[in-house]
């Protein structure tokens, strides 16, 4: 187990650099660069100035020693400029800086260290993921399974076109619709509205009313998939010999769901919740754009849309372990679930 | 809640049962008209080929025909008491805790999530409510009386861990595990080996005397009926033909089914010259495309037009037997002790010369210890067949027999250049072939070592008509010069495996099981195949339909003087077509000698047991009765010294512990009948034979 786990976390290293040199490169194409220095120093620059701003602080290096010094595993430049003042990319008496070493730079646009904000904003994503969690896997499990145990019944039909549908609406239309709603007085005339379109006051203080809407939007989403997965894993599961063979011992049918269906009917949606995270988190960036919820999607819109590169790379570089984290997680959880391939 | 002693009418009595099954297209008639009756401690076999509904009835039975299935006629009476109009709750307290079944493939009756002693603890806690500990207690019990070693163990592992055979029997203390009057056992040991289906069905037979459990035994095997039931009901296409206690209907059959089933079977006790195989002509209906009148008509040998198909046929009482019923218009007319008519039998080619040599062939086999995470880890060998040496002379069989795992398989791939040897060598007409893999041997050395396949449904394209199949074969061993000859040769092969020529347009899924492995046989001799390798060719078929396989590839060894490698482990088969026998067990060869060297004493004690395990439909021939304790040791980490050594009877009579210390070297018994064991001459000489038959 101990040399499956390292092997995957070697692997998973190596996509996150692949991955971040990608971004890097992407973030560092000359035209993102002249833009960044436009915004930084002004507007009017000339091209030559536009050449010494970029060569003073280190932007014109070549692409592997940028990516280098910024991983910080080669030494952070110290350039005396063509203005006579001397930048270092870290500060006095620090050699290298880079991600490894916590430094992750200096977000333009918060005007903060991209490491808080990422923090924070990754908080603040977290606990609406948790919320997401919470609801979408036991509904979509439950809706799954119940579902699945009688294939063709009228259950079964009612519940799978509604698992359908729900994956089918994008985040960006059901949330629309959800507000309008739920959140407004446009379609149905509430006395008081139930919940409100916007949840920027969740960050501090979430609550049913403000969090309610964000939450669901996401959740609709993700579950009719994992419903649908769930289906077809129970009902195969329910024509199995050894589901007969319970039938045959006696065993009621609440029972034989529950007891002999269950766990082996979990094996593969289990896999697809883990693989959902990393979807989920699209889903993340457009319903907090749409709430107006200051999480880690409204972040990586607002560092994207002001070219704020380092902040885009250090939210990138999250993502990328986000992503590949849960992977590893659902895999070892595979593992515990199914027996048959239990390491011994 | 329990059994209830008061009672002490029939267990079961099925009355007139008739069961469907709806499709889009129509309606099935799978099961028609079928009765029967079980007293209280008596064991009733059903046999029956694939597709007559047999496992329909045991379904029927538990009340648990599908979505599709209904019985739409009859009644089945357990006990008194109608099971057709129970409702769920009282079906749920009579499954598990009075009626239990067993069904054929172990491990897909196993719930794979789950430890085996919660599986097994389940049933008194539902039907007992007893509290888990004591269920638990129960379980440690009842898995000591199936006899499986270290039974705690055991109640904590999950299905994957056990072997097929303990799995059977787990799945049989779990049937047990409420003590239920009735047992129902759906083919219960085809997916086991002979030794390891002879030892279940001997824990079965005890179990139900200990028990006083009722049993319906579903099987597809007469001779393992013969064993451990007490009466007997032959079905065909859906109906019961024959029924009766198991010695009226196996001396004094009186359906010409049952005849005919008897005669296509192959008996160990009997000569094969006196009694050859009789297969049965024709194809079974399907349950849609049913003759009028008798089922069995268009294949009856005493069939009479106007009468047997104008009618629906009665079963009917056969006077002077008890209970003893038959369904057929003739059957006090026919006379049931003439001789079955032979087709003039041909005298076999004696062998000729030499045309293939072993010598010290050896096959080893590298495995990662742990397959699923490679990479690092101690590399484990597997002896897969162990220094063979033998020779096979034009136009004989030879005869490898042995259990699976037993290397017969690598044998045959080494032989075939799909896999190289590892030591030792292969000699075809004195040319060395054993380092050749099959990209580069030459076509005339494919073409003249060929295959014939277990499973015929695997191994045809299903995309290809069967003509087609066999002009591919033809082109790859460049047998005539364009289509057009190619094509005339594929239908001369054709009429060689007795097809009709017109199947050459057919797709695969239009053949039967039968009709595959011909297409399978017409394609390995395609080359003029001077040896074929037949790996189980029949196990795979109904018994009707082996006969008739086996008797082609005997009439095409004839005209062509082809070497026959016959991979086998039925025994009786063995018997009746081979002239000498190589017995093999993990990788060695341990006995080897000409089939009556090797079906008489002095036998190897592998041989014997063996011989003993194979079920015999002849009520004439006494065995003896020989269970190999365990099950086959795993070829990763074989035991010590002699092979055999776990499981043999005889090691004790061997001093000074050898056999447990030294692989015994291979000696001569007599002219070309060698054994691998350390037993001396004087105690070979003392053993009995297994199979006797009785003076009548
Ligand atoms: N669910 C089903 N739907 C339609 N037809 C069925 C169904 N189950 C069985 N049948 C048909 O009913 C007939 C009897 O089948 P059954 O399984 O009882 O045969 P069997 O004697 O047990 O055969 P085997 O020896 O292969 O187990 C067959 O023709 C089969 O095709
Ligand atoms: S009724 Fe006629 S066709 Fe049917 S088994 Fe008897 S003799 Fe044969
Ligand atoms: S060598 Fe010993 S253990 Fe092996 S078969 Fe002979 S008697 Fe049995
Ligand atoms: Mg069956």
């Amino acid at each position: 187990m101990g040399l499956f786990i390292l092997r995957r976390v070697g692997v998973m290293l190596l996509t996150a650099l692949c991955l971040t040199f990608i971004v890097f490169w992407l973030t560092n194409l000359y035209p993102n660069l002249e833009k960044l220095a436009k915004t930084q120093g002004n507007f009017r620059m000339s091209d030559e100035a536009v050449t010494s701003y970029l060569t003073n602080r280190g932007y014109q290096q070549a692409l592997p020693v940028k990516y280098g010094q910024w991983l910080g595993v080669l030494p952070g430049y110290v350039i005396e400029g063509s203005d006579g003042e001397v930048r270092s990319r870290c500060e006095e008496g620090k050699t290298f800086c880079g991600v490894i070493q916590g430094d992750w730079g200096f977000s333009t646009v918060f005007k903060d260290n991209v490491s808080t904000i990422v923090s924070t904003r990754l908080g603040a994503t977290g606990k609406l993921m948790f919320w997401v969690m919470m609801v979408m896997v036991p509904g979509a499990l439950l809706i799954g399974v119940l579902a699945g145990m009688r294939e063709g019944s009228g259950t079964d039909r009612t519940l799978s076109t509604a698992s359908i549908v729900s994956t089918a609406t994008p985040e960006y239309v059901s949330g629309v619709i959800l507000i309008a709603v739920l959140g407004t007085k446009v379609i149905i005339d509430w006395d008081t509205i139930p919940f409100k379109g916007s949840a920027t006051s969740a960050i501090d203080d979430a609550n049913f009313e403000n969090f309610f809407l964000p939450v669901i939007t996401i959740a609709l989403y993700g579950m009719g998939y994992i419903a649908r997965m769930t289906r077809a894993s129970m009902t195969e599961v329910m024509t199995a010999q050894y589901i007969r063979t319970a039938r045959l011992k006696g065993v009621s049918f609440p029972k034989i769901v529950i007891r002999h269906a269950l766990r082996n009917a979990l094996i593969a949606p289990f896999t697809v919740i883990m693989l959902q995270f990393p979807w989920l988190l699209n889903g993340v960036v457009i319903v907090e754009t749409l709430f107006n919820y200051k999480g880690f999607g409204w972040t990586l819109v607002e560092a994207a849309r002001n070219n704020d590169i380092e902040l885009l790379l250090g939210v990138s570089i999250v993502s990328v372990f986000v992503v590949l984290v849960t992977q590893l997680i659902s895999d070892i959880g595979y593992v515990f679930l199914n027996p048959r391939i239990r390491i011994s | 809640m329990t059994t209830d002693t008061s009672y002490d009418g029939p267990i079961l009595e099925i009355d007139k049962l008739s069961i469907s099954f709806f499709t889009r297209l129509r309606e099935i008639p799978a099961v028609m008209d079928f009765s029967a009756k079980i007293m209280p401690g008596e064991a009733l076999g059903v046999v029956g080929e694939s597709g007559c509904g047999k496992s329909t009835v045991a379904l029927g039975v538990m009340q648990d025909l599908g979505v599709n299935g209904r019985i739409v006629g009859g009644s089945i009476k357990f006990k008194g008491r109608e099971m057709n109009t129970m409702t769920p709750e009282e079906l749920r307290d009579i499954r598990g805790s009075q009626i239990a079944m067993i069904y054929q493939e172990p491990m897909a009756s196993l719930n794979p999530a789950m430890r085996i002693g919660k599986q097994l603890a389940e049933v008194p806690m539902i039907h007992e409510g007893i509290s888990e500990s004591e269920a638990m207690k129960r379980a440690l019990e009842v898995v000591t009386d199936v006899k499986l070693p270290d039974p705690a163990r055991i109640l904590k592992s999950f299905p994957h861990q056990l072997s097929g055979g303990q799995q059977q029997r787990i799945v049989i203390a779990m049937a047990l595990m409420s003590k239920p009057s009735l047992l129902i056992l759906d083919e219960p040991t085809t997916a086991l080996d002979v030794t390891v289906e002879a030892a279940v069905v001997e824990l079965v037979k005890d179990l139900g005397k200990k028990y006083g459990t009722s049993m319906l035994f579903i099987s597809h095997n007469l001779g393992l009926v013969l064993e451990t039931c007490d009466r007997i009901c032959v079905m065909y296409s859906g109906e019961a033909v024959e029924r009766g206690s198991i010695e009226d209907v196996f001396d004094e059959m009186q359906h010409p089914y049952t005849q005919a089933l008897f005669r296509s079977i192959p008996l160990p006790g009997a000569d094969k010259n006196a009694r050859p195989l009789i297969a049965i002509p024709g194809n079974f209906p399907l349950p849609h495309e049913r003759p009028s009148g008798c089922n069995f008509g268009p294949r009856c040998d005493y069939f009479e037009a106007g009468r047997c198909d104008a009618q629906v046929i009665p079963m009917e009482k056969v006077t002077g037997n008890d209970r003893h019923e038959s369904r057929c218009l003739r059957f006090s007319e026919i006379d049931w002790n003439a001789p079955p008519q032979v087709a003039e039998t041909k005298e076999k080619a004696p062998p000729g010369q030499v045309v293939l040599k072993m010598d010290n062939l050896k096959k080893y086999y590298e495995v990662a210890a742990n397959a699923l995470f490679g990479g690092g880890g101690e590399k484990k060998v597997v002896k897969a067949n162990e220094t063979l040496s033998f020779e096979a002379r034009e136009s004989e069989t030879l005869a490898i027999v042995g259990e699976s795992g037993c290397g017969k398989s690598t044998f045959a791939k080494v032989l075939m250049g799909l896999e190289t040897a590892t030591e030792g060598e292969i000699l075809l007409d004195n040319k060395s072939i054993g380092n050749i893999p099959i990209e580069q041997r030459d076509t005339k050395t494919v073409a003249d070592v060929q295959m014939v396949f277990q499973n015929p449904f695997d191994t045809l394209n299903p995309s290809m008509t069967v003509g087609r199949q066999i002009m591919r074969a033809l082109e790859i061993f460049k047998v005539g010069n364009n289509d057009a000859e190619r094509r005339q040769r594929m239908l001369e092969l054709l009429d060689l495996v007795k097809l009709p020529r017109a199947f050459a347009d057919r797709m695969p899924r239009q053949l039967s099981g039968g009709q595959k492995q011909r297409v399978g046989i017409a394609r390995a001799f395609a080359g003029d195949a001077r040896i074929v390798v037949a790996d189980e060719p029949v196990s795979a078929l109904d018994v009707s339909v082996q006969a008739a396989v086996t008797d082609l590839l005997m009439e095409i060894q004839r005209e062509h003087k082809t070497t026959l490698l016959f991979i086998s482990h039925d025994l009786s088969i063995v018997r009746y077509l081979s002239d000498r026998v190589m017995v093999m067990y993990l990788g060695h060869v341990v006995e080897l000698g000409t089939t009556d060297q090797v079906f008489a004493p002095p036998y190897h004690p592998y041989t014997e047991a063996l011989l003993s395990a194979v079920p015999i439909a002849d009520t004439s021939v006494k065995k003896k009765h020989i269970v190999l304790e365990g099950d086959i040791p795993s070829a990763m980490n074989p035991p010590t010294g002699c092979p055999f050594q776990t499981r043999c009877r005889w090691k004790d009579q061997v001093a000074g512990g050898l056999c447990e210390k030294e692989v015994p070297v291979t000696r001569t018994l007599a002219e070309g009948h060698q054994v691998k064991c350390h037993l001396t001459d004087a105690q070979m000489a003392e053993m009995e034979p297994v199979i006797e038959i009785a003076a009548e």
